[in-house]
């Protein structure tokens, strides 16, 4: 497919990165001038990159199927030599497909914070960190090359660096923001080798550059891309072996956690991945390793989020679990990229309805994030509990909802790719469906139902509110009320999608037509309805019935019980700090200690032992207090009768 | 182009300055606690217009470049010492102009954040002053000079001042930083010494026959050297360069002179006066040795690297402000001599931007940390704390500097830190892979210190510490402003440097590397 110059209403899309990224300029120079009505504009850039998104998407429409890729040249960014990299943006479906979600679900999310964040004196400030985030987030998914991509990928770090340790007085959250970008800039040094590595073999970083002519290049060559594309994507989207700070990122607000943590920045990495297609599809070794990474997390996320006692932490697995999916999908080739997509955005409706929906609850318990500390709320906060419960029903797959549609349809890709491997991965993504629906039912009948477990928790509450700054003792016992509107409606909205984005998307793989032109057609797309997506089903509606069991039928203890082995393990996120720490930061430790001590001792004390046998004395180099002019001129004088003495030899 | 004299008049300018300011009455004249202040003021004032004076110049000449020129513009020469073929001989190519642009920048910027540094001081505040235009003066002379006896000179003397600025006005352990700063330059400057003699007898004797030895620069570039002499010769200048600049394993001194610095001193020492080094490794080493150039290039890109990783490890561990930052810069300039000995266009173009950009990001660090410091009266990372919660604009300007020193992308030091990446890879891959290693070792230690001077609780003694004042924005701002506006378009600099750096690499006779399967109809090499 050729790309043409963008025309039309798509001549100005650079306004899409313009709006947001005036609302962060002006909100973060504004100071405190912009108090009153920061919140406001916070809430408008968004909203216009929407509209404006809007029209690119449609007039993208207009043109035939093979007609829609646009460029966008802005201006040129680094010329050196044969390195010339300008600030571009490429408009085809995938991109747009992105900015919508990015914008009209970023959007939502904007709105909510007007309500949860509205007694936080430091609102403006959390406004203007979220268009930043957008900017940079629209950014990644628009650039027409990988280093403008790079760009926005290393944005989108700072504005979760700079997120999640909002509340940069708690400890913890610092320590938070800062993992987290320690831990995504492992996955950048992987992303800019990887472009290193296409300059050095294709002479440009352009998308289109690199595609043409990625067939000439070996399969050595190729592999190593991919698996350099990998590593970034893993460590933006919490993949393993990097997933450890994901869990640790939900310190920051809670819409952060559903802006960031779900809809979009964890998702660039898919996107990354299926945006390089072509490079992936000519290398098997590549995919190999993204379907091992995607099924491997897929399990590992799932585990721990069955174990979470803290609800945010829960979820933060569960999005880890359905990014694995995603990954898997996408290592499939062809066949699973617009799957990953349709997931993908189907994911963004429901986790960031269930993100909200957790901090609604939170909203009305006094910031308690510990599900044995909640129960009964459905009757107390029945419009989060009813949006709640759609998500509910559309991440662990019950026919009709978005999951279903978009969930089943990988597992049925990932068995019908066939021999052993196939069977591992679908297998995998099989137990996967059953573990969401276990630790998804065990939110939401600890949260939602059963005993009203706060009521007799007053003094234990007390502990967990305590940065609410009214903590009069004794603390009284929390209150549950539903949220005010400005926080209801941005869920109510996402819950219609959760509920209906997978069967819009899926009917007559509308999806994955409209995004044939970047992804190709696959040979064959996947049915709806197969036998294994059935026994998805079945296996979800078992663990169901489990976890309605351990924790419907009988009282949650206030206190987690001890557990077996794999539940302590998955307390504890499945050992991922402990390893490490043992592998890598207490080594890491020793190692800045030894090179210091050998700093001082070693290199200066060589230095310092050398200058005193050729001065013959160490004493006088540490107290000269005089001697000092009287040493710069005696060198003085050597080196001017060194140079007279030669100068002369020479002439002579 | 118009004759008139750009060079000489910029690199006078503040010399003017110097004398005007030891005309303003010094510390014995008659007067009361009042008369002397007013005194300081003056002197503090006239330093600041001396050295706005010298930006317009700079700003003017930089306007009258023609990168498309011939290499060296703005040149004059005459004849200064004929018995040995020594000249006043000045010129610049892009580099040495965006140098000079560097220095011209800072200096302002350091006489406004360094108003009140001398105060307390033994010695007087003019003297300080003095010694600060005294040393763009020599600086500027060092970057503008093409005659290489003219360039020693200017080498060793600008030494002097610095020598005094942290032996006098430092704190701590301030005369032992001094005296092994000058000890290590002088032994640098020593064996460079031998080596421009050298060069003078060998220019003699090319050729095969006997006639009157030069130290012109374009003289020098067309004498064809025996690869024995050049890399004898080679290494008499590398030493020097790599001392100054500092490459790993001569960085000792940089740690310890920066932190008996005044913040303003550790700024020109490390931001304009370190830079000579690597201006030189580009002008000197690469352009008049070529063939031992590429002898040594293994043994240099080994111990770039190594100053890479090892300077990020020990800053890491680092309990003290100035001297962390200190060590980042070791690991910055292991960048910069990676980049220059990668031998490529990008490579090249990525260090001299990179020296540009490491001067205002490492400058804005090392001032903003001077702020706390003296609010706070402690070097000691342990002693800080929560100070975002009560100096917000002082904790987000240090963090764009932090950012900086980390390369993110959208600000300066990005670009180059990437270029130099870029251009390493496209012909020794292990180094560049090596290096980018660095980049997560650079996250760990600057959000690490961030973490531990800006977040958590209000640390002791930093509850009632004040905002940044408007003179002290007026400072750091306008590098703010340059890390970002050259972070989004840096064109304009990279277009003054290529030229430069393309000549350098046609001289030396090499060209880029071909991408294997290019993907474009382009030419792929430099022309």
């Amino acid at each position: 497919m050729t790309t043409v110059a963008a025309t039309g209403v798509q001549h100005a899309a650079w306004l899409m990165l313009a709006f947001p990224l005036f609302g962060a300029v002006v909100l973060l120079l504004g100071g405190r001038r912009t108090d009153r009505w920061g919140h406001l504009l916070g809430v408008a850039a968004p909203l216009a990159a929407f509209g404006y998104g809007l029209a690119c998407f449609f007039a993208l429409l207009s043109y035939p199927a093979a007609g829609r890729s646009r460029d966008l040249h802005l201006f040129s960014w680094i010329p050196v030599g044969g390195f010339r990299v300008s600030i571009g943006m490429l408009m085809d479906p995938l991109s747009l497909s992105f900015v919508l979600l990015i914008t009209g679900v970023g959007s939502l999310i904007h709105i909510y914070s007007v309500g949860y964040m509205a007694h936080d004196t430091d609102r403006r400030r959390f406004f203007g960190y979220l268009n930043l985030f957008i900017a940079a987030m629209l950014l990644l998914v628009l650039s027409d090359n990988y280093l403008g991509l790079y760009v926005g990928w290393e944005g989108v770090g700072l504005a979760s660096y700079l997120l999640i340790g909002f509340w940069q007085f708690k400890p913890t959250a610092a320590v938070a923001a800062k993992k987290a970008f320690i831990a995504n800039r492992v996955g950048d040094a992987g992303l800019s080798l990887a472009i290193m590595l296409m300059f050095a073999t294709f002479g440009t970083v352009n998308f289109s550059g690199v595609f043409a002519r990625a067939h000439e290049a070996g399969p050595g060559v190729m592999a190593a891309l991919g698996l350099l594309l990998l590593l970034g994507a893993c460590g933006k989207s919490a993949q393993l072996p990097l997933q450890s700070w994901l869990l640790d990122a939900m310190e920051g607000p809670t819409p952060v956690s559903a802006l960031i943590h779900a809809a979009t920045m964890v998702t660039a990495g898919v996107y990354l991945i299926v945006r390089s297609n072509v490079i992936f599809d000519l290398s098997s070794t590549a995919r190999l390793g993204v379907q091992v990474v995607g099924a491997v997390t897929l399990l590992f996320g799932g585990i721990i989020a069955c174990a979470k006692d803290d609800i945010k932490k829960s979820l933060a697995g569960s999005t880890m679990s359905q990014i694995g999916y995603m990954f898997l999908a996408a290592g499939l080739g062809p066949a699973g990229y617009g799957l990953a997509i349709g997931l993908l955005l189907a994911h963004g409706f429901f986790k960031a309805n269930l993100f909200l929906g957790a901090g609604s609850v939170m909203h009305g318990m006094d910031d308690e994030v510990n599900m044995r500390r909640y129960g009964g709320l459905a009757r107390l906060m029945p419009v989060t509990a009813a949006t709640f419960g759609l998500a509910y029903l559309a991440i662990i797959g019950i026919p009709g909802f978005s999951g279903f549609f978009t969930k089943d349809p990988i597992i049925e890709a990932a068995f019908s790719k066939g021999g052993v491997s196939g069977a591992l991965l679908g297998t995998a993504a099989l137990i996967g469906a059953g573990l969401t629906a276990f630790y998804m039912t065990r939110m939401v009948l600890m949260t939602f139902f059963g005993k009203r477990r706060w009521e007799d928790q007053a003094a234990a509450a007390a502990a967990g509110a305590g940065q609410e700054g009214e903590a009069e003792a004794p603390h009284q016992q929390p209150h549950p009320h539903e949220s005010p509107q400005v926080m209801l409606w941005p869920m109510i909205l996402l819950a219609i999608g959760s509920v209906g984005a997978g069967a819009f998307l899926a009917t007559g793989d509308r999806l994955v037509n409209f995004l044939a032109p970047v992804t190709r057609t696959p040979a064959a797309p996947p049915g709806i309805v197969g036998p294994y997506g059935l026994g998805a089903l079945g296996l979800a509606l078992v663990a169901v019935a489990a976890a309605w069991w351990m924790y419907g039928r009988r009282e949650v203890p206030a206190v987690a019980p001890a557990g077996g082995v794999l539940v302590v393990a998955a307390r504890k996120d499945l050992y991922g700090d402990a390893f490490n720490e043992s592998v890598l930061m207490r080594p890491g430790q020793w190692l800045t200690r030894l090179s210091v001590y050998f700093d001082n001792r070693g290199v200066d004390g060589l230095v310092n032992t050398f200058a005193a046998t050729v001065g013959g004395a160490s004493g006088r180099l540490r107290k000269v207090q005089t001697g000092f002019v009287r040493s710069y001129a005696l060198a003085m004088f050597f080196g001017a009768a060194l140079l007279v003495g030669a100068l002369l030899l020479v002439r002579l | 182009m118009s004759s008139f004299p750009w060079l000489t008049v910029t690199g006078a300018i503040p010399l003017v300055g110097a004398v005007a300011i030891c005309l303003v009455p010094g510390k014995s004249a008659p007067g009361g606690e009042a008369d002397r202040q007013a005194r300081d003021s003056v002197v503090k004032w006239l330093a600041l217009g001396f050295s706005l004076v010298t930006l317009a110049i700079t700003i003017a000449m930089a306007v009258q470049f023609k990168p498309s020129g011939p290499d060296f513009q703005f040149t004059q020469t005459y004849q200064w010492i004929p018995a040995f073929g020594v000249h006043y001989a000045v010129g610049v190519d892009g580099i040495a102009l965006v140098l000079i642009g560097l220095t011209a920048v800072l200096m302002p910027v350091v006489v406004l954040a360094s108003w009140n540094d001398a105060d307390g001081a033994r010695r007087s505040v003019k003297t300080y002053f003095a010694l600060m235009l005294v040393l763009e003066t020599m600086v500027i002379g060092v970057f503008a000079a093409t005659d290489v006896f003219l360039f020693y000179v200017f080498f060793e003397a600008m030494l002097i001042p610095m020598y005094f600025m942290i032996g006098s006005y430092g704190v701590g352990q301030r005369q032992y930083a001094a005296v092994k700063f000058l000890l290590y330059s002088l032994l640098g400057g020593l064996l460079m010494l031998v080596a421009v003699i050298g060069l003078y007898v060998y220019s003699a004797r090319s050729g095969g026959t006997v006639h009157a030895g030069t130290f012109l620069f374009t003289n020098l570039e067309h004498v064809h050297l025996s690869v024995t002499v050049q890399k004898w010769l080679f290494l008499g200048f590398f030493i020097a360069f790599a001392i100054k600049a500092p490459l790993w394993p001569f960085h000792t001194w940089l740690p310890d002179a920066a932190t008996a610095a005044q913040p303003g001193t550790a700024v020109l020492l490390v931001g304009v006066l370190d830079k000579v080094g690597t201006f030189g490794m580009i002008r000197y080493c690469l352009e008049l040795f070529p063939a031992a150039a590429k002898y040594f290039t293994p043994l240099v890109l080994a111990l770039a690297v190594v100053g890479i990783l090892y300077g990020a490890i020990v800053a890491i561990g680092q309990r003290d402000l100035k001297r962390l930052i200190a060590y980042t810069s070791v690991s910055h300039f292991g960048f910069i001599a990676l980049g220059i000995f990668a031998m490529t266009t990008e490579g090249g173009s990525g260090s001299v931007l990179y020296m540009v950009n490491h001067g205002f990001a490492t400058g804005a660090l090392f001032l903003i940390a001077g702020f706390m410091i003296a609010r706070r009266k402690s070097q000691r990372i342990a002693d800080y704390g929560g100070v975002q919660k009560v100096a917000p604009v002082l904790a987000g300007l240090f963090l764009i500097a932090s950012l900086a020193g980390l390369s993110l992308p959208g600000l300066s030091t990005f670009v180059s830190e990437f270029l130099v990446l870029v251009g390493t890879f496209t012909r020794y891959k292990l180094p560049a892979v090596a290096a980018t290693a660095g980049i997560i070792l650079a996250a760990i230690y600057l959000l690490w210190m961030y973490q531990r001077t800006m977040n958590g609780p209000v640390g002791e003694g930093v509850a009632d510490m004040p905002d940044l004042k408007a003179r002290e924005l007026w400072a750091v701002v306008p590098l703010i402003a340059l890390i970002i506006g050259l972070g989004v378009y840096p064109k304009p600099v990279l277009d003054i440097i290529n030229p430069a750096v393309q000549h350098t690499l046609t001289q030396i006779h090499v060209t880029d590397p071909v991408p294997q399967h290019p993907a474009v109809a382009q030419k792929g090499a430099a022309p």
